[in-house]
């Protein structure tokens, strides 16, 4: 006889119940960013006001995850997309979704007009160190001597330069009074929300906010479950996991 | 169908396009159809400014001509860029105490005028595209002296009303400009 | 909602990119967004100035890349916006451009032609034809309508818009760097006077109703799984492109019902063509233009008939036949002469149509 666990999901009211299963791989990071961000737009009641846009990449099938207004773009240009709606419609909370790729190479000049624009949105920036969707390749963060399918001996620091640190330069360009940057990661949720929860209130006021959160891909990262947290154990030493800019007034 | 096409050239910074400006602003306040291209190329300052413009009694069809009816040449290079605008039907006037030498095009006139010179030494070099003006007014004769001076009290009626004796140095440039060269009815 | 500044007919001196900001305007948009490439700045520099009084909106982004997709973003919020572009911001803005042919999104832009390929010259050409119908990795889904001059920059910039919102393909303006800076007399009107009502632009992101009590959340995407079903949007795309099409096309004959020599130009080439048409004429020689308006859709079989009455054709652009090769696609089997004058990133004036025409009657053309 079968038995069936009779536990209801939970699911947030900002996320859509007729998305059917995940469509992440196994093990994914996006999975926990999403429905941690949808919970935090059910506790700060933003269902309404929220726009999202998703770019291309992992990120892109997070196209009907939210049971908000969305919108997938193209790669990199989900930023140009939400802030265009939020200056047409001031009062949207709006919120760009993106890989390492969309947010630090292929979009990087619009993360970096943005933030110095102190454009009206939050922009969040999955980090898993590589591109998934595409393969494996190596990412602007990809971490010194991590292999990945374009870089197959390791990456070669030397050659591609040092892993891109997205909060710590959109830190160093944002109008500190008006911005909120920070650090997280999926290690640890309950922070994560914390975040995300800073993060929106800011843009509630009007700011601009950048939450980079430390991801996983274990299908490109070829890690079981122990490897994957400790590569994840090994990134948060390497990328700094906190609070970069906080405007005064956030909780 | 009356049509008086006019190649207006000279350096970048002698303000070819400011009389230009003014010359189409009159051709329109005075009811006529008006076409005024001004060449840009990618330089802010320096280089060789062309101002295409066409006066007509109808409707303009073509933006830019091959020849122009009057052309003026007011620099060594404008001569070099502009002989294409000229055949037997057009009235050349060039700057003598400007350019180097005299345009060998082939036109019905070539006039030569020291607009330059008499800006220096009688007036204020500032006001040697005036004279200019002046002279294309009584070379082109299809506007009246009352019209440009409309149109010059719309761009400058303000430096005008600050200084006074600016009006009557920008009036006595365009007239003289204009008896440069005797009407030449084109 | 925005302040209309044209409440009677005005007549103006204008530049082309000062009558576009003022057509924008009348026509009631709401935002624009832009970057800097000439020869187009001066309807970003006119739409600035008059903000304080029409109560308008205007983002200058980093890049033609991002002036697109925030076009596409004011779109889907629900606002009449739009954008404008030349060259090489033409060709970079291909991007959001191809997201709003796939999502059938009411996208606006006026090009403002300039030489190519590359940075060339920031002046004028037509080159540009080609690109801003078939750009992007698609199948040109597009509203072309190419214009000559003020009052056509009026017009259509105006009616752009409508055409845009109606129908939901992207929908073009294409004028060149003459157009955009020349100055001419233009008259200027509120379209409601001409009995033109804007059509209304529902927002997609924030639309009406609460979500779970009036409506399910929107999920719009461009990205299918596979490639059936791709083209079953496809199909209905292109359907719907054929079956609205003899209500968009437009063109303008001159004196061709008679013409021997049928001259086919479009944009300010055919202003000029209509000079030597009427030089021509008073020369004995038969001529006469056919200027297609719309260049999406092209209205094929007024052109085709002009095309059949013809003894010979003469194809001229400022480019290198991207017209021409769009139009002989169109008039496969017709068995009428061509011949050509293609002057790339130059303007083509009267008198080289004339000549062109006088060598044809002495040797007529044999293609």
């Amino acid at each position: 006889m079968v038995q069936t666990l009779d536990v209801t999901p939970d699911i947030a009211k900002a996320q859509n119940p007729e998305a059917g299963a995940s469509k992440f791989c196994p093990g994914c990071g996006h999975g926990m960013i999403l429905k941690t961000l949808a919970h935090t737009i059910d506790d700060l009641n933003l269902q309404e006001k929220a726009v999202f846009g998703c770019d291309i990449g992992c990120s892109l099938l997070s196209w009907n995850y939210m049971n908000v207004d969305t919108v997938q773009t193209h790669h990199g240009r989900t930023t140009p997309v939400i802030y265009g709606v939020t200056r047409a419609n001031p009062g949207t909370i709006g919120i760009a979704y993106m890989g390492d790729g969309g947010g630090l190479a292929i979009g990087s000049q619009h993360l970096v007009n943005a933030a110095v624009r102190g454009e009206n949105m939050l922009i969040v920036l999955a980090n898993n160190t590589n591109y998934g969707m595409t393969g494996g390749q190596m990412a602007p963060t990809t971490m010194p001597g991590q292999k990945t399918e374009t870089t197959p001996y390791g990456r070669d620091c030397e050659v591609t330069g040092k892993p891109a640190k997205g909060a710590e330069m959109v830190a160093s360009i944002v109008d500190s009074n008006k911005a909120y940057v920070a650090r997280a990661t999926v290690s640890n949720l309950r922070k994560l929300r914390q975040t995300f929860t800073k993060a929106l209130k800011n843009v509630e006021k009007g700011g601009f906010s950048f939450v980079e959160v430390l991801s996983i891909c274990p299908l490109n990262w070829r890690t079981n479950n122990e490897g994957t947290w400790d590569r994840l154990k090994t990134m948060e030493e390497f990328f700094e996991v906190k609070e970069f800019v906080q405007r005064e007034g956030l909780e | 169908m009356a049509r008086t096409r006019i190649v207006l050239a000279g350096e970048g910074g002698q303000g070819v396009q400011s009389i230009a400006k003014i010359l189409v602003e009159a051709g329109y306040e005075a009811g006529k159809e008006i076409l005024y291209i001004p060449n840009f190329g990618v330089e802010q300052r320096g280089g060789v400014s062309i101002a295409f413009c066409q006066v007509a009694d109808e409707k303009i069809g073509e933006p830019r001509f091959s020849k122009g009816d009057i052309v003026i040449m007011l620099s060594d290079r404008a001569i070099d860029r502009c002989s294409a605008y000229v055949n037997e039907n057009s009235t050349v006037i060039y700057d003598s105490s400007v350019c180097s030498t005299k345009p060998t095009c082939k036109a019905k006139e070539i006039i030569a005028v020291e607009a330059n010179k008499i800006a220096n030494e009688q007036l204020s070099a500032r006001v040697f595209n005036i004279i200019v003006l002046g002279v294309l007014l009584s070379a082109t004769n299809v506007l009246k002296l009352d019209d440009i001076k409309n149109a010059m009290e719309m761009a400058l009626g303000k430096k005008f009303d600050a200084k006074p004796e600016l009006r009557e140095l920008n009036y006595k440039a365009l007239e003289m400009g204009m008896n440069m060269i005797q009407k030449a009815g084109v | 909602m925005v302040k209309k500044l044209i409440t009677e007919d005005t007549r103006m001196f204008l530049t082309g990119n000062e009558t576009i900001a003022y057509a924008a305007n009348a026509a009631e948009a709401e935002f624009m967004y832009g970057y800097p490439i000439t020869p187009q700045n001066e309807i970003m520099h006119t739409w600035c100035k008059l903000l304080p009084k029409t109560e308008a909106g205007f983002l200058q982004t980093e890049d033609e890349i991002s002036a697109g997709f925030s076009t596409i973003g004011g779109i889907l919020a629900g606002k009449r916006a739009f954008t404008a572009t030349a060259g090489p911001g033409n060709v970079i803005m291909q991007d959001a451009q191809s997201m709003a042919e796939m999502m059938r999104i009411p996208f606006v832009c006026a090009v403002m032609q300039r030489g190519g390929p590359s940075t060339a010259t920031v002046i004028y050409a037509q080159q540009e034809t080609r690109l801003t119908c078939f750009g992007g990795n698609g199948e040109g889904f597009r509203i072309v309508y190419s214009t000559a001059g003020h009052q056509d920059l009026y017009d259509y910039m105006i009616k752009s818009f409508n055409t845009a919102w109606k129908y939901r393909f992207p929908t073009f303006m294409l004028a060149d760097g003459y157009q955009g800076k020349m100055r001419e007399p233009v008259t200027l009107y509120d379209p409601a006077s001409r009995g033109i009502k804007m059509e209304p632009t529902p927002a997609v992101l924030r639309a009406p109703g609460k979500i779970d009590v009036d409506r399910k959340a929107n999920h719009i995407r461009n990205t299918f799984n596979l490639e059936e079903e791709l083209m079953e949007v496809l199909d209905s795309y292109q359907a719907e492109f054929d079956r609205i099409a003899p209500e968009i096309e437009e063109y303008l004959e001159y004196k061709a019902e008679d013409a021997e020599i049928l001259i086919i130009a479009h944009g300010i080439v055919a202003r000029s063509a209509m000079t030597a048409v009427d030089e021509l004429r008073a020369k004995g020689i038969k001529a006469g233009l056919f200027r297609p308006i719309t260049l999406r859709p092209l209205a094929v079989k007024p052109l085709r008939n002009a095309v059949s009455r013809a003894k010979q054709v003469l194809f001229t652009e400022s480019a290198n036949g991207q017209l021409a090769q769009m139009i002989l696609e169109k008039i496969y089997g017709l068995t009428t002469p061509y011949s050509t004058l293609f002057k790339m990133g130059v303007g083509v004036t009267g008198d080289d149509i004339v000549q062109k025409v006088e060598s044809m009657v002495k040797t007529p053309a044999t293609v």
